[in-house]
């Protein structure tokens, strides 16, 4: 599905260039649930940014699909730590704004907006926003916030689900359940998942693979199998078998930042 | 619906202020030459009816047309120099530049050009009130998140669907903003160009009623300025209220 061959990419900044990725190669299955982690600022956003195209490599090739990357490469959804709804729209246009872009729903999107509003609905029912739908983002909280911007991210059915640190404005119990709703939702819709994170618990939970990314200029570093039974109860995160994995990916960061 | 104290302040203020004003006059025998007590001026008022009138609808229209070709070219402006951000980056340093340059100044160089009349008026309000609209919309534009433009792309979408979807809907705030603010700018071009050189209008008329020394007939001129103003500025308060509520909903609560 996704494949880095040598990735490097350095940005031109005002005080000269910085390399915000060396030699990076990272392989993505078809369906898999794959997670990054990595020290802040180790190139992980720019990651994302090379597999949906929206940069191109300094160096190296990125293929989506066994199709080398050439532009923004259309079948991915995105999820950021801001959840970014349109303050002007409800949740439900929110969510449908996707089809107002993607083809071919672009060309459908006038003539059968009762189906598109259907699907919408049901999606957000999947989340538990469905009686919310009416509401503006502004009236919601931030758990309910980032569930929109997930449904958003998904509604145009992509192949591919790109998250970049998605729940790390949530607290602590809102986090968990949203685990649980991304789990949720990949299993039923099995796209595949490149989450981002800096919290390894979470990396752990959700990915079948764990990317460890060393210190500026990025690479991976690590890659670990995560193979706890599926579908993965939240009670799994208090097996010792969780926390030795969790303690050893700790152990690896911090190795990687003293490098 | 029933009338909150929030709504009657400002007319009992207003009341209040008349009232104090009238009390100070007979008090200390203010001289009219120097402050016309209300009563003057409302008697004034009544017996210039019609060429205070007059004046204000040539005001009125002058500032409109000034106003309207400043939002016409303003926004196209605004497209143009927020489409990227490096144009606004590069741009939007001249643009403060022109726009801290007083107007005013440029009044008398209008009428050589254009000779005494309503052009100069137009030209000065359209001056004074282009640039906070390029501006507004300008930075409106730029502003966009940069993250839900990458949303956007990683979808296909092209430049210009980013630009409907998100960067016009999204300056719709600070467009009604700067058109409060126009809009009252406008008016204050098209009145201080007809103080310095016109036939018509209230600034004309308050110049020349000043030269007879008739002092109750410029302070009606000021009376009627004020309430154009008023009116004029509470028209796009409403427009903006309507146009971009969400905006004030949206900062009103903490999640937005
Ligand atoms: N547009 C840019 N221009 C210049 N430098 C950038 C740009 N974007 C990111 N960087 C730099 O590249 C490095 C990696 O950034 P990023 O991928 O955002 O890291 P992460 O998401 O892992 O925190 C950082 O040091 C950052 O300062
Ligand atoms: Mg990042």
């Amino acid at each position: 599905m996704i494949c880095l061959d040598d990735v490097s990419l350095s940005y031109k900044g005002r005080s000269g260039e910085v390399t915000a990725l060396a030699h990076t190669s990272l392989t993505v299955k078809q369906g898999e649930f794959a997670a990054v982690v990595g020290p802040s600022g180790c190139g992980k956003s720019t990651l994302m940014k090379l597999v949906t195209g929206l940069i191109r490599p300094t160096a190296g090739a990125v293929f989506v699909e066994g199709k080398p990357v050439k532009g923004p490469v259309k079948i991915a959804g995105m999820a950021f730590q801001n959840a970014n709804l349109l303050p002007w729209r409800s949740v439900l246009d929110n969510v449908l704004l996707p089809l107002e872009i993607v083809p071919p729903h672009r060309g459908r999107f006038r003539r059968e907006k009762d189906f598109y509003r259907a699907r919408a609905l049901d999606l957000l029912g999947v989340v538990g926003l469905r009686d919310f739908a009416g509401r503006y983002p502004w009236e919601m909280s931030g758990g309910m916030q980032q569930r929109a911007s997930l449904c958003r991210a998904l509604i145009h059915e992509p192949a591919l689900l790109m998250l970049d640190e998605p729940f790390a404005a949530l607290d602590a119990f809102t986090r968990e359940e949203l685990w649980v709703v991304l789990r949720d939702l990949w299993q039923r819709l099995g796209f595949t998942v490149v989450l981002v994170t800096h919290d390894l618990r979470e990396a752990a939970f959700l990915a079948d693979t764990v990317h460890v990314m060393s210190a500026r200029p990025g690479r991976i570093v690590e890659t670990r199998v995560v193979d706890f039974l599926r579908p993965r109860p939240l009670e799994v995160c208090y097996e010792p078998a969780f926390t030795d994995l969790v303690h050893e990916l700790r152990g690896k960061i911090a190795e990687v930042r003293q490098a | 619906m029933k009338i909150a104290a929030e709504d009657v302040t400002p007319v009992a203020f207003t009341v209040i202020l008349f009232l104090a004003w009238e009390g100070a006059c007979r008090l200390f025998h203010i001289d009219a030459f120097i402050l016309p007590a209300p009563s003057a001026v409302f008697a004034a008022a009544a017996h210039y009816w019609w060429p205070l009138l007059k004046n204000s609808f040539v005001t009125l229209w002058t500032t409109v047309v000034g106003f309207i070709l400043a939002v016409v070219f303003g926004i196209t402006l605004g497209l143009v120099v927020g489409w990227s951000r490096a144009i606004y980056r590069g741009l939007y340093p001249v643009m403060i530049g022109f726009n801290s340059i007083p107007k005013v100044a440029v009044v008398p160089i209008l009428i050589m050009w254009f000779g005494i009349g309503e052009i100069p008026a137009i030209l000065t309000a359209f001056l004074i009130s282009f640039f906070p609209i390029v501006v507004n919309v300008a930075t409106g534009l730029a502003t966009t998140e940069p993250e839900l433009e990458d949303v956007l792309r990683a979808l296909g979408a092209s430049k210009l669907d980013i630009m409907r979807k998100v960067g016009i809907p999204r300056t719709a705030p600070y467009l009604f903003g700067a058109l409060k603010v126009a809009i009252t700018l406008a008016f204050v071009g098209a009145v201080v160009s007809e103080t310095i050189g016109a036939n018509a209008g209230v600034g004309h008329l308050m110049v020349q009623a000043g030269s007879n020394f008739q002092m109750p007939l410029v302070f009606a001129g000021l009376l009627a300025l004020a309430v154009e103003g008023i009116l004029m500025y509470a028209l796009f308060a409403l427009l903006e209220r309507r146009m971009a509520g969400w905006a004030f909903r949206a900062s009103m609560s903490a999640a937005g």
